[in-house]
């Protein structure tokens, strides 16, 4: 599955318009703190949090994940979103809380670890 | 903890200088330094404010500063959450003779709308040192909530907890060389007080001479983090 397809079904806000989204989604890991994502989130993932420190970025960079969706309709600092241009890391979001959007995510069949 | 009993924990446990750093408040500082007058030992207010990640982050400030247009952007920026908490210990105002004055309607324990460098900016701005919270921590430490230290935060130190080894906090936490590492008791009861200190040389307990220290300038040092 695309990450073109996820967004577009789970009708998924778009921060970083610059970024093509035609890339795997292997899996699905949701966590808010980053260094549980650095120990656990696996390749091309696709992260589930409500942080939007710069320092999401970083870490999608670190982990190579596919993409990072903001839930609770939390939007990205503003230093964030530069950051996911120049690292080319999509940032997308929903107003959907983390619970309600991992399940979508699983019925769609994005598997976690 | 009241003020007398810290100020007795704190000569009992031999220290000469203190921060009170309650969570999301400054307000009851004055009566531990109240308490403390004529004893010897040094007061400095302070805050441990919990960033909008969860991340603490300590604010010590001048023994004389005038806090409350700080404590007010501070309540400003935390959310009113349900009053009847059950779970909430009585967040209680006293003053310096232990006596309760009134009860802080804020719930201390929520994390206001800074995100970390607006913290670190505010704590700044009313001439305050910053420094994250046991950071070797796995909750509410700047590396369990953001992974790494964000580079260029403009902190004046990290602190370790009291059981950490702190060459090698520095080296598995990616602490920069050129931050200090300090280590503080973050006592919550009395029997925590003086569960650890940093040593300082300094010509006298002020923030003036803290800061000079953190920065290693004019002689002034962390002996022993």
């Amino acid at each position: 599955m695309t990450l073109t397809d996820l967004a577009t079904r789970l009708e998924l806000t778009v921060f970083t318009p610059g970024i093509p989204l035609d890339r795997p989604v292997q899996g699905g890991y949701a966590s808010d703190l980053l260094s549980d994502v650095i120990g656990h989130a696996r390749k091309d993932d696709l992260w589930v949090t409500m942080q939007v420190h710069p320092n999401i970025v970083a870490v999608a960079v670190l982990k190579e994940l596919t993409a990072i969706v903001l839930v609770g309709g939390r939007v990205p600092a503003v230093e964030t979103l530069a950051q996911a241009e120049r690292e080319k890391v999509p940032v997308l979001g929903t107003g959907a809380g983390a619970f309600e959007l991992c399940g979508k995510l699983y019925g769609m069949g994005v598997r976690g670890g | 903890m009241s003020p007398r009993a810290v100020v007795e924990g704190a000569l009992a446990a031999g220290l000469d200088l203190i921060a009170v750093t309650d969570h999301n408040t400054t307000e009851n500082a004055a009566a531990v330094t109240g308490a403390a007058a004529g004893t010897g030992l040094a007061v400095l207010p302070g805050i441990e404010l919990t960033t909008a990640e969860e991340v603490h982050i300590l604010g010590l400030f001048d023994a004389g500063a005038d806090l409350g247009p700080f404590q007010a952007e501070v309540f400003r920026n935390l959310p009113d959450l349900p009053s009847k908490q059950k779970f909430v210990e009585d967040q209680v105002l006293v003053d310096a003779e232990d006596y309760v004055t009134g009860f802080s309607p804020r719930c201390l324990f929520g994390a206001t709308l800074f995100p970390v460098r607006e913290a670190v900016e505010l704590i700044h701005a009313h001439g305050g040192l910053a420094i994250a919270s046991h950071i070797d921590r796995e909750a509410f430490s700047l590396v369990s909530q953001l992974g790494f230290i964000p580079p260029g935060l403009g902190l004046e130190a990290v602190e370790v907890s009291p059981h950490a080894d702190a060459a090698a906090a520095r080296e598995t936490l990616g602490v920069d060389a050129g931050l200090p590492i300090v280590r503080f008791s973050d006592a919550h009861k009395p029997d925590e007080i003086g569960a650890a200190a940093t040593d300082l040389l300094i010509a006298s307990p002020t923030l003036a001479e803290i800061r000079m220290a953190l920065a290693g300038q004019a002689g002034r040092k962390v002996v022993q983090p």
